[in-house]
């Protein structure tokens, strides 16, 4: 340790840190005050509260799940720059990220929808229609959520050693075994780090859903837009709701960060 | 202060409507002229019209503007109800508002219009869609308002009257969204207001529904209690009521009288 250790604390920094902590947490804080904890049992076991639970459930780990498919190979892509204009592939991959979720929606319409670039020969030849079913919900989330996952991944395959593969390649491995057997088990702890982001960006999706999904309870309506819809009628509930979707991320983010975010850290 | 504030708006508010009832050329010397911004919370189905009649309010009172905030009824309620600063609260339906009387957010509101439903479907209508009865296929998709906005009460209504079970692929959260639907041709079929249908002009076909088939919905405009521009928010809410520029042009976009 040759770096002195810090003692001073510069107000200049203290002072906007405490108000940075007051911003984020008063209206968490303000939430649980405001929750109606005498009905809240009976306010998140309502059908409608469940449908919502269990559509966001599976529509986030569905939307997951592809994101891991296609993202971590796109991911890999990107790092080992195989692909011409890796830069701009890069750039172009994360677009969705910084995209108003409304917009991501609209964007979605144009090229999912019934009349869409994609959708409407699907539609005309198929009759599939990714608006207002479970599987557009999945698509709207993926497409937001996924970029989250390529980054995490693309800095892992980046900082990986790459002589324990050339090694294996060395001694005869085919590279799919030096995929299967070396690299992905060096970046479990990524791919759980970037999964969980992924998950939680897909767990709060709102805008690209309701712009592209639409809303109906059990079909479309997963619990952001339950809230949504709640507060339109009753204001309880909906808080009750946000309480609910708070304590579950929370919860499965201090779970996984316990295990596994730590020794994500390169 | 704050109370003479309020008598002085109070009687500024009544000196007003009684010329404009009056409608005589004579002008009042009101102790305090409308001016500055004047912002209204409206619902989505006055999205084109308000704009309209505001720009004749703001040609009659010079350094007045008009913002507008449109939206679902309930949620506009709930934002004004919060303590958004607004001026003036416009909802489609006289429940929604009476939840911010409730709250003591707004005071005596007046009814300004009335509307009723219409159904309106993509340009070409290739579903076929010719009554409220063809959208019980449930081939026919059908887009409606959630039943906790007034577009939904309507149109929930709508379907007991006519004893038919229409299941929506959808329930947005205002009309406008559901007439968004209907002109991106995502859905077959919308039940939207009779005035949505006349605002998309060709972008939409419509059915009309008879009038002893259909309902309606009643427009209250009000005053919101902690409006930061109280003079301004009683001189557009009387002019909206009682002035026939404005009532005019609520009848040119398909609204009806309420009284």
């Amino acid at each position: 340790m040759t770096a002195r250790r810090i003692t001073s604390r510069p107000w200049f920094l203290v002072a906007p840190g405490l108000l940075a902590i007051a911003f984020l947490v008063v209206p968490l804080a303000a939430l649980l005050l405001e929750s109606p904890w005498g009905s809240f049992a009976a306010i998140v076991t309502t059908p409608t509260a469940l449908e919502a639970l269990r559509l966001s459930a599976v529509t986030s780990v569905a939307a997951t799940a592809i994101a891991a498919v296609i993202g971590i190979p796109l991911a890999w892509l990107l790092a080992r720059e195989v692909l011409p204009g890796t830069r701009a592939l890069r750039a172009l991959v994360i677009v969705p990220l910084l995209l108003p979720p409304v917009v991501s929606g609209v964007a979605l319409l144009a090229a999912f929808g019934r009349r869409g670039l994609v959708g409407g020969p699907l539609y005309d030849a198929f009759g599939i229609q990714f608006p207002f079913s479970t599987a557009g919900v999945v698509l709207a989330e993926t497409f937001v959520a996924m970029p989250f996952l390529i980054i995490t991944l693309e800095g892992a395959f980046r900082s990986l050693d790459r002589r324990f593969e050339d090694a294996a390649v060395t001694l005869g491995a085919s590279s799919w075994t030096v995929f299967r057997r070396i690299t992905l088990p060096l970046i479990v702890p990524s791919i759980i780090a970037g999964g969980v982001l992924c998950w939680a960006r897909a767990l709060g999706e709102f805008g690209a859903t309701i712009t592209f999904a639409g809303n109906l309870p059990g079909v479309t309506q997963t619990m952001p837009l339950a809230v949504y819809t709640a507060l339109e009628s009753d204001r309880d509930v909906a808080i009750a709701l946000s309480v609910l979707l708070l304590a579950l991320s929370v919860t499965v983010l201090v779970a996984l960060r316990g295990h596994y975010l730590r020794a994500a850290r390169p | 202060m704050r109370r003479n504030r309020f008598i002085t708006v109070g009687a500024v508010a009544i000196a007003m409507t009684a010329t404009m009832i009056v409608g005589s050329g004579v002008s009042t010397a009101a102790p305090a002229r409308p001016q500055g911004i004047i912002v209204v919370s409206a619902a989505a189905s006055l999205t084109d019209v308000l704009p309209v009649i505001a720009a004749g309010f703001e040609k009659r009172y010079p350094g007045t503007s008009v913002c507008f905030n449109f939206g679902g009824s309930p949620q506009l309620v709930e934002q004004v109800n919060a303590g958004a600063p607004v001026d003036v609260l416009a909802t489609a339906s006289e429940s929604s508002m009476a939840k911010a009387v409730a709250a003591r957010s707004v005071s005596r509101p007046l009814l300004f219009a009335k509307n009723s439903m219409a159904i309106a479907m993509p340009p070409g209508n290739r579903a076929n869609v010719t009554s409220l009865r063809s959208q019980q296929d449930p081939a026919v998709k059908t887009a409606a308002c959630a039943p906790a906005v007034p577009c939904g009460v309507a149109a929930a209504a709508l379907f007991t009257l006519n004893r038919v079970t229409v299941k929506p692929v959808t329930l947005e959260l205002d009309v406008r969204s559901v007439l968004g639907k209907v002109m991106a041709d995502e859905v077959d079929a919308g039940i939207v207001y009779v005035t949505d249908v006349r605002a998309a002009g060709r972008k939409v076909s419509s059915i009309a529904i008879p009038a002893s088939q259909n309902v309606t919905t009643t427009y209250p405009i009000a005053i919101v209690t902690s409006a930061p521009n109280p003079v301004g928010a009683a001189a557009f809410v009387s002019y909206v009521r009682y002035t026939t520029s404005a009532q005019g042009i609520l009848r040119a976009y398909g609204f009806a009288k309420p009284w």
